[in-house]
């Protein structure tokens, strides 16, 4: 059986001009920049000062890097990451126009944050496992019994009302906000980060 | 820097992701009426902040999923509980979870997202509006995504043949284990374990690239007659013999073909389609078999086993071991 082997030759894409298909975006969003949260928040709360609006800042970030991707999908997710936080935070400094000098020192440093080690990217199935229900006993115990009705019983709002003797707009609202708390959890901190 | 992404006017996140997350919820719980799909569609083309607060929710929900699996060691809620029997074929279309019924709004498009999947022994044909076909085999799961300038679909795991009407404005992509296949006129197979995909391409031609994100890029066409595998950092290509592509493609009728293959990969084949597992004994794992036979009558190929080689053949409850007398 004769066998070509193709892995040094490289390819041109060759629609680069069209857009890119939303699907495809969205895979490779949450395979290669979301695993990349933990990272990127660490830098943003090393750098900037005000805790309260790093989840904005965040999304800004993720935004611009969206925009980008459905032209083309950047070669390298992590270092295009880094230098959007990098320019999206001179961007909000200059904004406020009063900068604090320690800010600044301290984005000098980001310039090496993009060399900084990604989070852990490739976890096998086991210590996903682990890392899931880590995530989920942190949630506060109302989120918690909600998120695993709902998720792992498979239960409706309504049969999950009816249980927790609670309205329906409670439970929604329980389970809408222990989602985003285990997204913070699961993609905004390290693994190693979890007790 | 480019896109001002909704920073005239920036809604709080805290807003933004409570509402991504109500829109996951009602969709995972009823799916989303005629006037609700236009008011998500709305919502999610306003910016890109609400399709990464979405789609960040939305990975999140669906990594959850894993969860539920642990505790179900029986078969699914929702699932009717009949054993699947290979002449059956039943699309189990997943319409409520959320991965499925999700659906995407970009650049002011609106695109719907249907998955389609089948259990073990089963096999499915998906007519798509466009004229093409999909066919699934054992144990496959695929999401078709049709927007006005491509025809994405997602492998998520198995093996699915494709027969491609062709369209020049609307690439029909296939994407798997984080490789790309792009039709450019074509009927092809591709199966998917782990981070590997093999393609193998029965008429036309198609293009076989390596994931789009990852910095190295490798390309390759393919043309009839020549299979190709995939891993995380090579591409592979291999002409083989009509033969064996008529027997790669046998399960579309429901049957397995092997010609001077060992017992062992016959036997993985086998365990493909079955609940009951073949196992065989490593001594006598190298014999070589050629035949057809029926994907789901394990019986008949344990009994070959039994008389062609005289091996013993002992059926336990969920296995059949087949090892020297």
């Amino acid at each position: 059986m004769e066998t070509r082997d193709y892995s040094r030759i490289g390819g041109q894409p060759e629609d680069a001009a069209q857009m890119v298909p939303a699907p495809e975006v969205e895979l490779w969003f949450v395979r290669e920049v979301l695993p990349l949260e933990a990272s990127l928040m660490r830098f943003l709360r090393s750098s900037f000062r005000n805790a309260g609006e790093l989840a904005d800042l965040r999304q800004d970030i993720y935004a611009e890097l969206i925009e980008a991707a459905k032209r083309e999908i950047p070669a390298s997710a992590k270092s295009f990451l880094f230098t959007l936080a990098r320019h999206t935070m001179i961007d909000r400094m200059r904004r406020l126009r009063v900068v604090p000098m320690d800010t600044i020192s301290d984005l000098e440093k980001l310039g090496l944050a993009s060399e900084a080690p990604s989070a852990d990217r490739v976890v096998i199935a086991r210590e996903e496992l682990r890392h899931l229900r880590a995530a989920i006993d942190r949630l506060p115990p109302r989120y918690r019994e909600t998120v695993v009705m709902a998720r792992i019983d498979g239960l409706s709002g309504r049969e999950i009302a009816l249980r927790l003797n609670l309205d329906e707009s409670t439970v929604s609202h329980y389970i809408k906000k222990g989602l985003q708390l285990l997204a913070d959890t699961l993609y905004g901190e390290l693994p190693g980060e979890l007790a | 820097m480019s896109g001002d992404t909704g920073r005239a006017e920036p809604r709080p996140i805290e807003t933004v992701e409570d509402e991504a997350a109500g829109w996951l919820w009602r969709q995972h719980q009823s799916g989303l009426q005629e006037a609700d799909q236009a008011a998500f569609d709305q919502w999610l083309a306003t910016s890109s902040r609400h399709l990464a607060a979405y789609w960040r929710l939305r990975a999140t929900w669906n990594r959850t999923e894993r969860l539920a699996a642990l505790r179900r060691s029986q078969p699914q809620k929702n699932t009717r509980s009949t054993k699947p029997s290979w002449p059956v074929i039943r699309l189990a279309a997943i319409v409520c979870s959320v991965a499925l019924l999700g659906s995407a709004v970009v650049y002011g498009w609106t695109t719907r997202e249907d998955a389609y999947a089948t259990r073990l022994g089963e096999r499915a044909t998906v007519a798509l509006a466009d004229g093409s076909k999909i066919q699934l085999n054992t144990n496959t799961a695929v999401s078709v995504s049709m927007g006005p300038w491509w025809r994405t679909v997602v492998l998520k795991r198995g093996e699915a043949y494709f027969d491609v009407r062709h369209d020049e404005t609307r690439p029909f992509s296939v994407l798997a284990a984080g490789h790309r296949i792009t039709d450019l006129g074509t009927e092809f197979v591709a199966r998917t374990s782990g981070d590997k995909l093999e393609v193998t391409l029965v008429q036309g031609r198609a293009r076989l690239e390596t994931a789009s994100a990852s910095v190295q890029h490798h390309a390759t066409d393919l043309t009839p007659g020549e299979v190709a595998v995939a891993t995380a950092d090579s591409i592979s290509v291999a002409r083989i013999p009509a033969r064996q592509i008529t027997n790669a493609l046998a399960w579309r009728v429901g049957k397995l073909a092997f010609s001077h293959v060992t017992l062992a990969e016959a036997a993985s084949e086998f365990n493909r389609y079955n609940q009951t597992k073949l196992i065989i004994d490593p001594k006598v794992a190298d014999l070589q078999v050629s035949g057809t036979f029926d994907a789901g009558s394990i019986g008949t190929f344990a009994n070959m086993a039994r008389f062609a080689f005289g091996l013993r053949v002992e059926k336990r409850s969920h296995e059949i071991v087949v090892s020297n007398p």
